[in-house]
């Protein structure tokens, strides 16, 4: 091993190896995959920068991204205030009720939940639950039925006119209805879901039910007919047949259907929250805009922004889940 | 024909079109031996897919049905696998996988796991695939993933093995091996065969027995021609073989040449038909008088 003969010398080759490590990553650096979609959002921001400057409400000058930032900032620190706040709450209650049973050890002691403010943070929770719950709902009941339509001639054109019929309609306008048959049928002393969670969420799987449903059963009913026959050829049995067979063969276009389903059932959710007050992103927004404060737009725009945000991310976890499940590795997926 | 092994027995079908239905076949009636290697020729849509799917039970005959070892059969079974054109594998099994669907199901009870599992090794050692038996469809050639399909359809151990067009999507250095292997292993295990066709060296040089297709639409059978070649056949001998070389200008020729005979021979039925309805019957020896002459 040689020994350089001075420092500097040492310095510069280790400079050298850094300079060069730099400019490989340049090199395999995608100019489609990072470059440009930076160079969209800082040309986006840029316009809307120049755009809310310009633009006065009765609520205050419509926000620029700064502001935006500085409210987003604001709502996790008011969320963490919340979260001192209830800490505080339960370490009270405990003490109380130590307290009552150190006098007497038969004492009835009471739990309450902390019932503070609902933070930002809180509502985007509660509204990722409601959409999940209701997704679920929804495709355990979609995906077996669109199995079953595309599967058998019969089943489907029964089932197609009522298909064809209800998935147009709005499920907003299902709302009303299913407020009332939730608080008709789901009569418990200790309910486990809340009521509004459940209207949310079965307005959610209302209108995420459609694209699984038909995607599936035309997934089902498209599989390569040589397939088919191989499989009849064979005498598969009909629940091998179909685990075999028929659901490799259609996992696209039932993760077509479902992408589909939640990208709607997000946006209908958020609505249905507005109309109906029940918790979440979208009550967020309409107190907001109630409230008319001069941060509300900003703070209205941080949801939009959070809610394009969380739409981008459940698309991108079915995609994954999709690669995770599907044969097809190759697959270009969008 | 002392025991006729398989029957396809004055089989017709239509099939249901905008126009009103489309008589595809009509009377196609010739046996099978067990053990032979019969060939289906003709051209393109007269109709070969479509008897080899009735006889696979994959397509209901209109009139006429298919017996096979005295029993009339018009559901699809193993007894009757199918090699398909488009080797029809499931592309997100690997190649064992493929083999082993079948062999799980037609096995089922009398095979232990072991057994069906060196089963599947030893067919697809048989058709010189088990070398990739962990591959996917998608990692491997066109020739090789036919005869994954060959290996599937042979480990079902079918009584007749029914091949559309198993070579047609291949190369030609590619399809002759594989024809090779395929006599090989029909020697070997002695399996009977029906090939569809529209290759005349193929036909010729695999088969005992081509059955010739007259063109559609109420296609039928017009020649048949007893191929009386030792075997193992060598393709490069034979292509200086007078009796092959004859066998071959038979089967041009009919394709080429007499190609519109059965079909002026049923326009001239069709005719008569309707002038004279009470010598219908008679005037059916036709096509028969062909094929006498062939055999
Ligand atoms: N399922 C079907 N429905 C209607 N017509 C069919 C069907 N299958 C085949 N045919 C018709 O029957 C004829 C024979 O087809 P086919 O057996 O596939 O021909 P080949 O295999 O000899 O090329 C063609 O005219 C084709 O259009
Ligand atoms: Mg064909």
């Amino acid at each position: 091993m040689t020994v350089p003969a001075n420092t500097s010398e040492v310095a510069s080759s280790n400079v050298d190896i850094i300079m060069r490590k730099f400019s490989d990553t340049l090199r395999s650096f995608d100019l489609k995959t990072a470059v440009y979609p930076f160079l969209g959002i800082v040309i986006f921001l840029f316009f809307w920068n120049v755009a809310a400057s310009r633009i006065d409400t009765s609520l205050g000058q419509f926000p620029g991204p700064a502001q935006v930032y500085q409210q987003s900032v604001t709502l996790i620190e008011e969320h963490l205030a919340e979260q001192l706040k209830a800490e505080a709450f339960y370490e009270r209650q405990e003490k109380r009720n130590a307290k009552k049973l150190a006098k007497n050890p038969d004492a009835k002691i009471k739990v309450r939940k902390y019932t503070g403010k609902e933070t930002f943070l809180d509502q985007i929770f509660t509204s990722l639950k409601t959409v999940l719950f209701g997704f679920f709902i929804a495709s355990a009941i979609a995906i077996p039925l669109g199995i079953i339509c595309g599967l058998s001639d019969a089943v489907y054109k029964g089932m197609n006119p009522l298909i064809q019929i209800f998935k147009p309609v709005s499920p907003l306008a299902w709302l009303p209805l299913i407020t009332m048959v939730v608080s008709a049928l789901y009569v418990s002393e200790d309910p486990y879901f809340e009521k509004s969670f459940l209207n949310s969420a079965f307005t959610v799987a209302l209108c995420c039910l459609w694209p699984t449903l038909i995607n599936t059963a035309v997934g089902v009913a498209n599989v390569d007919k040589d397939l088919l026959n191989v499989s009849r050829v064979i005498q598969l049995s009909a629940l091998t047949h179909v685990r075999k067979i028929i659901l490799p063969a259609s996992v696209p276009m039932i993760f077509t259907g479902l992408r589909l389903s939640l990208a709607t059932g997000w946006m209908v959710l958020i609505a249905a929250e507005m109309l109906s007050q029940n918790p979440g992103l979208g009550k967020f927004v309409w107190d907001e805009f109630q409230n008319g404060s001069s941060n509300s737009l900003s703070r209205i725009m941080v949801a939009v922004v959070v809610i394009g945000l969380i739409g981008f991310a459940l698309d991108r976890i079915i995609l994954m889940a999709q690669r995770f499940v599907s044969w097809d590795k190759q697959a270009v997926l969008r | 024909m002392a025991n006729k092994f398989l029957e396809i027995s004055k089989v017709g079908i239509e099939f249901p079109t905008a126009n009103g239905p489309f008589t595809a076949l009509k009377d196609v009636d010739f046996s099978i031996n067990e053990g032979e290697f019969v060939s289906i020729i003709g051209h393109s849509g007269c109709g070969k897919s479509t008897v080899l799917n009735i006889i696979a039970g994959l397509y209901q005959a209109t009139y006429g049905g298919v017996i096979l070892e005295g029993k009339e059969v018009n559901a699809p079974g193993p007894d009757r696998a199918v090699v398909f054109q488009s080797h029809a594998l499931m592309p997100w099994l690997t190649v064992y996988d493929n083999v082993a669907l079948g062999v799980e199901k037609v096995f089922k009870g009398q095979k232990t796991k072991a057994e069906m599992k060196s089963w599947v090794e030893h067919n697809l050692a048989l058709v010189k695939m088990d070398h990739a038996m962990r591959k996917m469809p998608h990692e491997i050639s066109g020739g090789m993933k036919q005869r994954v399909g060959i290996a599937r359809c042979l480990a079902m151990q079918p009584k007749v093995m029914l091949m559309d067009e198993p070579f047609g999507a291949l190369d030609a250095l590619t399809r002759a091996n594989l024809q090779d292997s395929v006599m090989e292993i029909q020697k070997e295990l002695n399996t009977t065969v029906v090939l569809i066709t529209h290759d005349v060296d193929e036909a010729v040089l695999m088969s005992d027995k081509i059955v010739m297709m007259s063109n559609g639409p109420a296609a039928k059978v017009g020649e048949l021609l007893e191929v009386d070649l030792p075997r193992p056949r060598e393709r490069v001998a034979l292509s200086k073989n007078e009796q092959f070389n004859y066998y071959r200008q038979q089967v041009l020729s009919f394709l080429y040449e007499k190609k519109g005979v059965v079909d002026f021979n049923s326009a001239k039925q069709q005719s008569d038909k309707q002038l004279k309805a009470k010598q219908q019957d008679s005037n059916n020896d036709g096509d028969e008088t062909i094929a006498d002459k062939a055999s």
